[in-house]
């Protein structure tokens, strides 16, 4: 095991060196890092930037050369200065890695959870009027290209959007029979059971909807979204019943009390909660505190309750607590919208388009979680959809595949439930290849979203590379490089082993 | 064919027959007697939604080579791409898909279906139909150079393990990983190569390492099958097994995957010329265009729309077109037998059988 990952980190470390030779060489070919001098026009400081760049990055000493002391200064952690800003590259590169973060971590996890939800449905209910729209889409998700969708996102989102709030927030009679419709087409073919019962279904789908946008319609919710308490312990009961009916079905008691007591100490916490969220002091820390304070609440309770099986009763109720514990957040910024939108800086157009913040505004916490918000919202929708697709293919050939096992087969026989079948020796199998999958694809996050970040205009990973691109400044460009093929190897590397552990067919042998 | 399940009829429950019918015998006899690249031709015609692509895909190519015409053969198209023209009080498309009896303008082309861009003196059909020829220079191209390189890498690699494997393995993930987009900057920076033919030559040797990773491991699956050790055994040349023996059973994964990279590939190619390393004005592609009029979407649509349209409806062709490939050259391929497949496979069943009891019937007498 140890020789194996030995064995491949060697391999990929020389595999990054020899490839960032090449990098480095084409970069070198491609043109003058000092063309940009032409601009300065006065001479005497023309001259002294050129003396200093030329000496910041070894211009005069030959390529091959000046790519080993770039190295040699790589290994002591040094990236060298850029060419333009004659700054160090290296703290450029950590304030870009975070904005990248913060850019692509929101559509990755909503993509793969997601994805793999709507993967799995389309496996469980295979050539159903859902599955063959979902496989319908999932290739026209496949064949857009992201450029086209963000320009339109951004202009229907920019402008559309926010003119549809400033006049008003009404939803035509069309969009709401339109959205029942959809609602219960959608619900029809993903019901199982006889016919009555999916018509019933169905029904109650669609008027639900259609109540609920009309309600969202008529109140001008869009204007100041809020929950509120009624709604905020609804859910709370709701996602506690939920969670149990899908991880350990309703009718192990142990389990349901679990969840259902955690949720109980949820509602507790979010009145009480209240004072503390308005605290001037709150910040990110003592948000993310509280979150594992939660969940570590919902295990705690999970074992508390006992039973023979106390780990299903306490992963039910962490995961009812982490749920409980995103709508309790979602309310408390739903509660700072109105402030946000109606600052001066602000002036009621809510969806941005441009950068990642709002650098005039100022405010609570709650103010600037907003402004990340509406910074994030189209970017993410534009990056999802395409990464939406493919999870949802993987996963659904992944679960069909394992449906097909004998030891599917060998579980029903036994008599098991539906949903023991399904969650227990369907869905944990079918996730095997899967999280290699997701591993592999977290690798390539880093080199951020050239494309979207383009659109946006984020100053992140993204579009350091095009930048240094156009003005053939080594520097940053191989730092960029570096860290990303270094990450993407690593992560691979990950993949791989992840395997492994969570496949004991699969043996490393070095 | 009835929508509408006809009730069944009695001589055709399962009790009353001699075979069961099931769907291994439905397969069985639907593929009986006939040749794999027959199999592999039935199941891809009847795949709807590949058929279907495939026409889409024969009329959109088929509408940019004759409508602009090539080279110096001029097309039926009153405008060129490249030519200057009026411009019209009115910009917009004069396309027209709605009847006048149904309110519209009745069904015509115009004198600009697309639109006009009226600040440049183009006619936007004239452009997308170009932008469409440049894609499929793209997909040209990158299929025969990445089927090349990638098969040659790949089944050396497999077939030879060791240390071919090992070389020919780490040149592979070097070429992974360096940015296409910094190659496609260097080659318009450094040699003045932004033309069509050098994008796409950039995307043909960079974009086959996937296809070679795929070759391999077919090839190191069927290198230690019987059949190769027969072939082996009988003297064969290491260059008579990997192109008789074991290439053909890897044509499917190849064509499969080809396919679906000429998707990749136009996406690709547009996406770099958004960015401004791939095509530059005063050539045109789908991708150049989608970049050069994005500005343009709030006030003059047309002018960004259809370019992306294009890109969608070629690449969403070549999809299903993957798609249809591979179940028809997957083994494992089940088709779900309707009703009457199953009714057909029956009473073949039963001729079957009742013609073997008459022979047997002739035999023992």
């Amino acid at each position: 095991m140890i020789t194996f990952i030995v064995r491949r980190l060697v391999a990929a470390i020389f595999i990054v060196i020899g490839a960032s030779f090449i990098v480095y060489m084409l970069i070198t070919k491609a043109g003058d890092p000092l063309g940009f001098l032409i601009e300065i026009k006065d001479p005497i400081l023309r001259e002294q930037i050129r003396r200093e760049v030329v000496a910041g990055l070894n211009l005069d000493v030959h390529p091959v050369l000046r790519f080993f002391r770039w190295l040699g200064a790589l290994l002591t952690g040094d990236l060298g200065i850029s060419a333009r800003t004659r700054l160090p590259v290296s703290d450029d590169i950590g304030r870009r890695l975070l904005l990248t973060l913060k850019l692509v971590t929101a559509s990755t996890v909503l993509s793969v959870v997601v994805g793999i939800i709507v993967g799995i449905v389309t496996a469980l209910r295979q050539y159903s009027g859902f599955d063959y729209v979902t496989t319908f889409f999932t290739f026209v998700f496949f064949s857009l290209p992201v450029f086209w969708v963000a320009v339109i996102l951004k202009s229907v989102g920019g402008i559309n959007f926010n003119d549809w709030l400033r006049d008003g927030a009404h939803f035509s009679p069309t969009v709401i029979v339109l959205a029942a419709l959809v609602i219960a087409g959608l619900s029809y073919t993903i019901a199982g059971g006889p016919l009555s019962r999916r018509l019933g279904i169905a029904v109650f789908g669609g008027v639900g909807m259609g109540l609920l946008v009309s309600y969202i319609s008529s109140s001008q919710w869009m204007l100041d979204p809020k929950l509120g308490p009624v709604v905020v312990i609804l859910l709370a009961g709701g996602i506690a019943y939920g969670v149990t009916a899908v991880m350990a079905g309703v009718r192990n008691k142990k389990a349901l009390y679990s969840a259902l007591t955690t949720a109980g100490l949820g509602i507790i916490s979010y009145f009480a909660l209240q004072g503390l969220f308005d605290d001037a002091e709150f910040n990110i820390w003592m948000l993310a505190g509280l979150g594992v304070i939660g969940v570590v609440a919902g295990v705690v309770v999970g074992y508390a309750f006992g039973g023979f099986d106390k780990g299903l009763s306490a992963r039910t109720a962490g995961l009812s607590a982490f749920m409980i514990g995103i709508v309790i957040f979602v309310d408390r910024a739903m509660q700072s919208w109105a402030e946000y939108s109606s600052s001066p800086v602000i002036r009621n157009r809510p969806i941005k388009t441009i950068g990642d913040r709002e650098s005039r505004l100022e405010g609570s916490f709650w103010v600037v979680t907003n402004d990340t918000f509406s910074h994030l919202i189209l970017p993410t929708l534009a990056l999802m959809l395409i990464s939406l697709a493919s999870y949802t293919r993987y996963s659904r050939a992944s679960m069909l595949e394992v449906l097909n096992q004998d030891y599917i087969r060998t579980a029903r026989a036994k008599g098991l439930t539906e949903r023991t079948v399904v969650i227990r020796h369907g869905f944990r199998n079918a996730m095997i290849p899967l999280a290699t999958i997701v591993a592999f694809d977290i690798g390539g996050v880093l080199g951020g979203a050239v494309i979207t970040e383009t659109v946006f205009e984020w100053n992140a990973m993204g579009r350091l590379f095009t930048e240094s691109l156009r003005n053939l400044d080594p520097n940053p460009l191989m730092g960029f490089f570096v860290i990303i093929s270094l990450f993407a190897v690593v992560a691979n590397l990950g993949a791989d082993l992840l395997y492994a552990v969570l496949d004991p067919r699969i043996r490393i042998t070095s | 064919m009835t929508l509408i399940e006809e009730p069944p009829d009695p001589s055709h429950e399962p009790g009353r027959t001699a075979v069961e019918p099931d769907e291994m015998n439905f397969e069985q006899l639907e593929v009986a007697g006939l040749s794999q690249s027959q199999i592999v031709r039935r199941r891809f015609l009847r795949h709807k939604g590949a058929m279907i692509s495939l026409i889409v895909l024969t009329f959109v190519l088929v509408l940019s080579i004759t409508s602009i015409g090539v080279g110096p053969i001029p097309g039926w198209w009153k405008h060129d791409y490249n030519t200057l023209i009026a411009s019209s009080s009115n910009e917009s498309p004069t396309m027209s898909l709605r009847p006048s009896f149904l309110g519209g303008d009745g069904v015509r082309i115009g004198e600009h279906p697309f639109g006009l861009d009226n600040s440049k003196g183009r006619d936007i059909f004239a452009l997308t139909m170009r932008g469409v020829q440049m894609s499929m220079v793209v997909i040209l191209v990158l299929a025969l150079l990445s089927v090349t390189i990638g098969v040659v890498i790949g089944s050396l690699s497999g077939y030879f393990g060791g240390w071919v494997d090992s070389v020919l393995m780490r040149f592979t993930d070097v070429i992974l990983i360096i940015p296409l987009l910094l190659v496609a900057a260097v080659a318009g920076f450094a040699y003045k190569a932004s033309g069509i033919w050098s994008v796409a030559l950039i995307l043909g040797l960079f974009l086959w390492t996937g296809l070679a990773r795929l070759v391999r491991a077919e090839f190191l699956a069927y290198r230690e099958r019987e059949f190769v050790d027969a072939a082996k055994g009988a003297g064969a040349s290491s260059r008579r097994i990997i192109f008789k023996h074991i290439l053909p059973n890897t044509i499917g994964t190849i064509v499969v995957s080809t396919t679906l990279l000429m998707g990749a590939g136009i996406l690709t190619e547009a996406a770099l010329s958004f960015l401004g390393f791939g095509i530059q004005s005063p050539e045109v592609s789908l991708g150049s265009l989608v970049s050069e009029y994005q500005g343009a979407f709030s006030t003059r649509p047309w002018l960004f729309v259809w370019p992306g349209l294009f890109i969608i409806a070629i690449v969403l062709c070549l999809q299903f077109i993957g798609d249809g490939l591979r179940d028809a050259f997957d083994p494992r391929q089940k088709r779900i037998p309707k009703r009457k497949d199953l009714d057909t496979s029956m009473d073949a069943n039963r001729m079957d059988s009742s013609a073997n009891r008459q022979s047997g019937a002739g035999a023992s007498s």
